[in-house]
């Protein structure tokens, strides 16, 4: 059922290197549109570069990266938010030194609407309550909780139709961890692509529709999430079964 | 104040004394014709006694002792700190305005010229505050703008019969030119690779000026350099030399302030926090940190067209790293990104060496020392970039 729908984001065969050391060893996913898709794997087994491969923070050295049929591995990276591709980088990277408001300005930096930015930074705080009442604060002295809300707030003020989440659990309580992810399907709820890429595999897979699973560098799994929760393979690996 | 604390003030105090002790004697004590001892002891007791001063009144102040004398003074303090909260932002700059407006008329030959060269200084510094203080991009060799517009308006005159004001702009002009020349290929680089590679181009800078003979005149410099002129009125004397960089230095304070709360300003900031972040969010770091340089080189073309006017001589030994670092100075001491800030660390630097004239030998040693106390008791600068919700709340 899924096959018949137009992808949006695809690779085929990425190659990408650190240097000499390739971290990426011809990787192929396909990504369609509304859906929510995470890439699951242990520590250093590709995440995060894939995520940074495909904004080109990273060259890819082989493969084509497809967004909405056109090839982008060329369009640099600050292109790319332009066109509805947003990333919530890991580790948050929020703008310490500027305040809240600043910050999710700085996701519309690109846009010259004014109104729809206004409407859509409403929209944040409505997501956010947390960041209105914070709004004039610095950045740097929220809680990590809402650190992780003002980086997903930020990428929204883009409008992306792709959005991709980089470890959006990563040193948050566990309520926190279970609220982040709820956000994260209110957000494709409202037609936004997701792309998740999570250490935290059963909550990932629980909430994503289809799953690849990382080792390094290479896919070594694609399913559907629901599949992916049951294999005893993936349990073993990733469940701590 | 507990035993403890009390405890801790004395043992620092106690190192400290020793450690000035072991500094000290190989500088004194140590002569060609042997040891001594007489003379490091009698500069040691002057010292430690200041110390022991210093610690006891601190002492007595923390145990209550003086409140007498402290409270009122905290009051007061506190007065003035809420009139100033109170006074409306453009009574103040109509007051230090007005103050740099009638300076020429109370200031002597000595105290124009000393005016003069912290208003060229206001114009580098904050100059390089937007590419150190805003964009976060460690210029080492920024004085070699303040040096093409120097040579640019020496040249222009000398060659061309070009009028200063008309040299103005294209002084300007060709040091961001100059700016995106070196920048083109360093800013490519990060954090203290970009500084190595700013600091070979200053030097560059200077050693282009300093050989190219038939172009520079080389070491010997160009000399005599027109004044500026204006519908026939030669701005010869020094207090008529001071309104022209005062002209030249509000205008740099109005430009560089609108820089700084414009949206540019803010993608600069982004930039300085978090390089890979604001290239997600779909800024254009290399344009703007071009941008940022180019614009820095600017206002040192500037106030380098004014100092090849003001000396009426120009040569290469005034472009030297240690300006660029004093420039520098300045700016981290006054407070990074900071416009008053800046300016404050300007006067400190540039007036403090002229007031402590009075401790002769010593006077650059007593200048370290304050430079190093201002650190420790203001790490983030004199008047620190203070800036929250600002432009949030113009918004709303």
């Amino acid at each position: 059922m899924v096959q018949d729908r137009q992808p949006i984001l695809e690779m085929k065969n990425v190659v990408s290197a650190y240097g000499r050391i390739k971290a990426l060893k011809g990787i192929s996913l396909t990504v369609y549109d509304g859906e929510i898709v995470t890439i699951i794997g242990a520590n250093g087994a590709g995440k995060s570069t894939t995520l940074m491969t495909i904004c080109n923070v990273i060259r890819a050295v082989e493969g084509d990266i497809m967004y909405k049929g056109e090839r982008i591995n060329d369009v640099a990276s600050d292109v790319l938010p332009t066109m509805g591709l947003c990333q919530v980088p890991e580790g948050r990277r929020i703008f310490p030194r500027l305040t809240v408001t600043e910050n999710l300005d700085m996701g519309a930096f690109f846009r010259k609407d004014t109104a729809g930015i206004k409407e859509d930074m409403e929209r944040v705080y409505e997501l956010f309550p947390k960041l209105r009442e914070r709004r004039r604060q610095l950045g740097g002295t929220l809680s990590g909780g809402e650190q992780q809300m003002l980086a997903m707030g930020r990428a929204l003020m883009s409008r992306p139709k792709v959005l991709l989440l980089d470890e959006p659990s990563m040193g948050l309580a566990p309520l926190l961890v279970q609220q982040i992810f709820d956000i994260v399907k209110m957000i494709n709820g409202q037609g936004v692509t997701v792309v998740l890429v999570e250490q935290n595999a059963n909550l990932a897979l629980q909430c994503a529709s289809r799953g690849y699973v990382l080792e390094t560098g290479s896919v070594v799994m694609e399913d559907e999430a629901s599949a992916l929760l049951t294999n005893p393979d993936i349990r073993k690996a990733y469940l701590g079964e | 104040m507990t035993i403890q604390e009390s405890k801790k003030l004395w043992i620092g105090l106690g190192v400290g004394l020793f450690w000035f002790l072991l500094l000290l004697w190989p500088l004194t004590g140590i002569e060609p014709d042997g040891l001594h001892f007489a003379g490091t002891w009698a500069i040691f007791a002057k010292v430690a006694l200041a110390a022991l001063v210093i610690v006891i009144v601190y002492q007595l102040q923390q145990s209550g002792k003086l409140d007498m004398v402290g409270v009122p003074l905290g009051k007061a303090r506190d007065a003035v700190r809420k009139g100033y909260e109170v006074a409306p932002t453009w009574a103040l700059l109509v007051v230090v305005l007005g103050a740099a407006l009638i300076y020429p008329q109370f200031a002597g030959r000595y105290g124009n010229d000393v005016a003069i060269s912290v208003l060229i200084y206001i114009c580098l510094g904050l100059g390089l505050n937007i590419v150190v203080g805003l964009a976060g991009l460690l210029d080492l060799g920024y004085i070699a703008f303040y040096g093409v517009g120097a040579y640019t308006y020496a040249l222009l005159s000398m060659h061309f019969g070009m009028s200063f004001w008309l040299c103005l702009p294209v002084a300007a002009l060709l040091a961001a030119v100059a700016g995106c020349i070196i920048g083109y290929p360093t800013l490519r680089m990060r954090g203290d690779y970009l500084a190595i590679v700013t600091l070979g181009f200053g030097e560059i800078v200077r050693l282009i000026l300093n050989n190219w003979m038939a172009l520079t005149n080389g070491p010997n410099g160009i000399l005599s350099i027109p004044r500026p002129e204006l519908f026939g009125f030669q701005f010869a004397s020094l207090s008529s030399l001071y309104y022209v960089i005062l002209g030249i230095a509000v205008f740099t304070v109005l430009a560089v302030y609108r820089l700084n709360y414009s949206r540019i300003g803010r993608a600069w900031e982004a930039i300085r926090e978090d390089e890979t972040a604001a290239e997600l969010m779909g800024v254009n770091t290399f344009l703007l940190k071009l941008l940022a340089y180019a614009m820095g080189a600017t206002f040192a073309g500037l106030a380098g067209a004014f100092f090849a006017a003001r000396m009426r001589f120009v040569g290469p030994e005034s472009f030297t790293f240690l300006e660029s670092a004093m420039v520098l100075a300045m700016v981290v001491l006054g407070g990074m990104g900071s416009i008053p800030g800046v300016i404050l660390g300007v006067l400190a630097l540039v007036a403090l060496p002229e007031l402590f004239r009075g401790f002769e030998l010593y006077r650059m040693f007593v200048f370290g020392g304050v430079m190093c106390t201002m650190m420790l008791i203001r790490p983030a600068g004199l008047w620190p970039a203070k800036r929250v919700g600002r432009r949030s709340e113009e918004m709303e």
